[in-house]
């Protein structure tokens, strides 16, 4: 392994600017003549929209455009869209309702954008959007996803709220087997609604050149072509050579900057309108009301057990809240990301799964860090310990018993899984969280008034997304393969150009290790060029864990191609054959002999063309590559949390974590820890804190920093990750992904040790301390009751 | 409007505002420091930390005007000439940043935290100082690795 190669812990080539203060976001880019865009949003979930008068805004001072959504439809801009289809159980196409980038008959939910103000300055934008009166119609809203089918309809094109009522897997051996069980668990579950909250709040900034009928958006997304390609292609704003997006650095996504929102469209369209830039960035209160949140599950749940403590079948009915629009990925979120993940580290023969997705008068749900997956595990690991409970197994025995051991396997749910060793992070885990103290921590613990426990999590998921073809066949209106360019130069330093963009996990590193590795140059000498759809041609983004497994796979196909032709020029120059030249640590030799090139040298002979047959190899040093992956990734490992809880007041703390963790091939060990500590803390603040609040009117009640918990440093202990390796045998790297699993894995895991501290399993999510209080009063009432 | 003049990062500015900019404002806008981030409306992230007059201050919760004569300084003026300070040196070191937004407002409280508290943080310390700076990213654990470390490296 070389210092800066493959395996080790580079310290990241992004950071020098990132401690200077000389980071560059969108916020940080201004452009000259730039106004300023302040949206005016609905206060009410669900009305009907009658009128807007704009006059009196409109003559207020520096004001240069009041625009509605009847000015949007008269300049024929058009809907956004959800790009995945998905069909229910009857074969009739999901209902999607149209989503104008800003409203022009109705509302429905509290920040859908009603009109825009375009002004000289932020606050003479703001001043005037009071000066704005809509005439509403207010109509009764729903936000509970289990009573939406029975709430006033949102949408005409969709019948008691249903987008669809999907399904998976084979319901009538999954009856069968459940009938014939010798035990079967019963479970209902809330996954909380999330806010992503990325530290970064989204912004846009709209630039119209009239000379060459083109436009330029800079924006937080972490899929610029992306977002090109729907707002060409599907809301119309221009062709796509006509519109360049550049997402320079993105302050964390988390999923909810995957999506194309109406702010970019609008402010777009408007910087053509008003011949000026246009600039608008999200307030923290404002992000709250319009960045797609996470999660929002209702579920019932069966796990069917024989007498040897083996599953047998698993059963979900899961209602899963889409918001008041159809978001750009939503609809896959809770059925390919999620219901394929129902196996989990386990061989169960039978699986049926349906989830109603259901319109709510809420902001709209999409895709949030693990995006399905999470929201699997969590019911597969609270089932298989609520299981082991019930049956009087050690729950780490349980899983023993079911883990899946020879690969590749077959799961009833698609997924078909390559690779893994499940019982090695189980035992790994298992030693490093010291379970066999556990006992005695726990007597520790109650002489201090406090209950301790102990939770697994055995996750696994799906990863390296996605096969083209395979998710084609599900739905997916696009392909997820990524594309790489190298560009050597004549001196031997390299550009590669990617369609993966970073928003914090290092790829301005992790990508130039690989270069290092193959090329045996210097990570100095390498730059890593992403994020603007004029500098790389195509490339589907960042999310999904993807990456590692796919973009680094083009990356490594386009090296290939480079050494290729490398290999010919150096013959040529070298004037030996080109099967005798071999390339190692940055030379290529003539074997056998003395005679060699440094990569530099082979790459200024490829510039030059003096020295080999221009007619027959093309001058110069540049290829590039696309590489769609043949199967999904499939990460897994096994997390263990400690917590105790103090009898007295329910104030529950997390005091040790454990968590190891299988991806494959690692690239840079600093960065993938990294990785998994900042997914437990999500994981962690979903399970504990994190929780978003509606009215029974739709009003946010959680819609600031002030009222929506976020976990903060003191909300942990110090974090022990490790990893074992099980190599991915579908991409050129062995690499799996690592971006997602602490999410993934983390809440089970708290909620595991919570119910086994408590004694209960009758506490949802989120367990704050006022839960955990209300759970042992409960309890106490129970106990004296009985006596 | 309003004039206002102080020092920043050694610099002496001046400037005629509207008397609601925020310092916030008066750096990233008008000075154009955009180093220092906005990532809250409740003074609860801590993105906007920088120094007024050597005690860390969010930039989001004061009026530019009420830095009238002081000594600002924020994360572009902490590093000497091209050698970082120690503290921006141990963020690096241990990893403790990853989309980067909130680490000016991270390495600002730091040296502060490190200023008031001494050179010798045990990490209960750094986690409870930390109650005013958020990350979604890192989970703190190298955050708190970071300012220890750095805490240690201020004091050679």
């Amino acid at each position: 392994m070389s210092a800066t190669g493959i395996g080790a812990a580079v310290r990241r080539k992004e950071d020098q600017r990132f401690i200077t203060g000389k980071g560059h976001y969108t916020d940080d880019v201004s452009r000259p003549g730039q106004t300023f865009a302040y949206f005016v949003r609905s206060p009410h979930a669900h009305a009907k929209l009658h009128s807007i008068d704009v006059k009196a805004a409109a003559a207020m001072p520096g004001i240069l455009a009041v625009l509605t959504g009847q000015d949007l439809a008269g300049d024929k801009i058009g809907n956004l869209i959800c790009g995945w289809m998905i069909h229910s159980k009857d074969g009739s196409p999901m209902k999607m309702a149209p989503h104008p980038a800003l409203a022009a008959t109705k509302v429905c939910y509290v920040g859908d954008p009603v009109a825009v103000v375009i002004a000289e300055t932020l606050a003479q934008a703001k001043d005037a959007a009071e000066k704005i009166a809509v005439d509403y119609e207010v109509l009764s809203a729903v936000t509970d996803p289990a009573k939406a089918k029975s709430a006033a309809q949102i949408h005409d094109v969709a019948p008691k709220n249903t987008i669809y009522e999907w399904h998976l897997g084979d319901s009538k051996a999954t009856d069968a087997a459940l009938a014939a069980a010798k035990h079967i668990t019963r479970i209902d579950l809330t996954n909380n609604r999330l806010v992503p909250n990325a530290m970064e709040p989204r912004a846009a900034l709209a630039e119209y050149d009239s000379g060459t009928d083109s436009l330029t958006l800079w924006n937080t997304s972490q899929n610029p072509h992306v977002a090109r390609l729907v707002i060409s292609a599907f809301v119309g704003m221009a062709p796509e050579h006509k519109l360049r997006v550049i997402a320079p650095d993105v302050g964390g996504g988390f999923g909810s900057k995957i999506f194309i929102y109406p702010e970019e469209v609008v402010c777009l369209w408007a910087a053509r309108r008003v011949g000026r830039p246009v600039k608008w960035t999200s307030d923290r209160s404002e992000a709250f009301l319009a960045d797609a949140h996470g999660r929002d599950h209702v579920t019932h749940a069966e796990m069917a057990f024989d007498g040897d403590g083996k599953i047998t079948a698993l059963k979900v009915k899961t209602i899963a809240n889409l918001g008041g629009y159809m978001s750009t990925f939503s609809s896959s979120v809770p059925t390919y990301l999620y219901a394929t993940l129902l196996s989990g580290q386990y061989a169960i023969p039978n699986i049926y799964c349906e989830v109603d997705a259901v319109y709510t008068n809420t902001v709209p749900v999409d895709a949030y860090r693990g995006a399905g997956r999470p929201e699997a595990t969590f019911v597969v690991e609270r089932l298989v310990e609520v299981g082991a409970r019930e049956l009087g197994l050690d729950p780490a025995e349980l899983r023993k018993r079911n883990f899946i051991k020879s690969f590749p396997h077959q799961t009833p749910v698609i997924m078909a899984y390559d690779a893994g060793d499940y019982l090695a992070s189980l035992k790994k885990a298992m030693e490093l969280a010291d379970v066999k103290g556990f006992g005695r921590r726990k007597r520790d613990a109650a002489r201090h008034g406090k209950l301790r426990g102990l939770g697994y999590s055995t996750y696994i998921e799906a990863c390296g997304i996605a096969p083209s073809q395979a998710v084609g066949s599900l739905g997916a209106g696009v392909g997820l393969w990524e594309s790489a360019e190298v560009r050597v130069n004549p001196t031997g330093s390299v550009e590669v150009l990617t369609g993966c963009h970073q928003h914090g996990q290092g790829h301005e590193t992790t990508f130039a290790q690989l270069v290092s590795e193959r090329l045996g140059i210097s990570i100095d000498q390498v730059s890593i060029v992403h994020g603007d759809t004029d500098k790389v041609q195509f490339g589907m983004g960042t999310y999904g864990s993807r990456s590692g497994a796919v973009g680094m796979s083009a990356i490594v196909k386009a090296l290939d191609k480079v050494e290729a032709k490398a290999k010919k020029i150096a013959a040529h120059v070298m004037e030996a054959a080109e099967g005798d030249i071999e390339f190692r640590d940055g030379k290529f030799t003539v074997a056998g002999t003395d005679k060699s090139m440094a990569f530099g040298e082979v790459a200024l002979a490829a510039y030059v063309g003096h020295k080999f047959p221009t007619q027959e190899i093309e001058p110069g040093l540049k290829e590039g590559a696309f590489y769609d992956p043949t199967n999904f990734t499939f990460p897994a490992g096994c997390h263990i949390c400690e917590i105790e809880i103090d009898q007295e007041t329910g104030e529950t703390e997390v005091v040790s974590w454990t968590a190891v963790d299988d991806f494959g091939t690692l690239i840079n060990p600093m960065i993938v820890e990294g990785q998994v500590h900042g997914g437990i803390a999500q994981g962690v603040g979903q399970a504990m804190i994190e929780q978003t609040v509606y009215d029974k009117d739709g009003q946010l009640l959680s819609g600031s920093y002030m009222d929506y918990a976020m976990p903060r440093a003191h909300n942990f202990p110090a974090f022990k990750v490790d990893t074992t390796e099980t190599k991915c045998p579908s991409n050129p790297l062995g690499i799996k992904g690592c971006g997602e699993a602490g999410a993934i894995a983390a809440p089970a895991a708290v909620m595991n040790a919570i119910t086994d501290a408590l004694g209960t399993e009758k506490i949802e999510m989120p367990a704050t301390s006022m839960a955990v209080w209300r759970a042992l009063q409960t309890m106490n009432r129970n106990q004296v009751a009985a006596e | 409007m309003l004039p206002v003049s102080m020092t920043v990062n050694g610099k002496a500015v001046t400037a005629t505002v509207d008397p609601r900019t925020l310092l916030v404002q008066y750096l990233r806008d008008n000075l154009r420091l955009t180093g220092t981030h906005v990532g809250c409306d409740t003074s609860q992230c801590g993105a906007c930390v920088v120094h007024v007059d050597g005690a860390a201050r969010k930039s989001c919760t004061m009026f530019a005007w009420q830095a009238e004569g002081a000594k600002v300084t924020t994360i572009e003026g902490v590093a000497n000439g091209e050698k970082l300070h120690p503290m921006q040196e141990a963020f690096r070191e241990h990893h403790g940043l990853q989309c980067g937004y909130c680490t000016p407002g991270m390495i600002m409280s730091a040296i502060d935290m490190v200023n008031r508290k001494g050179n010798d943080l045990d990490d209960n310390t750094i986690r409870h100082e930390l109650e005013g700076n958020l990350c979604r990213c890192t989970g703190y654990h190298n955050i708190v690795k970071a300012i220890s470390a750095g805490a240690r490296a201020m004091k050679g």
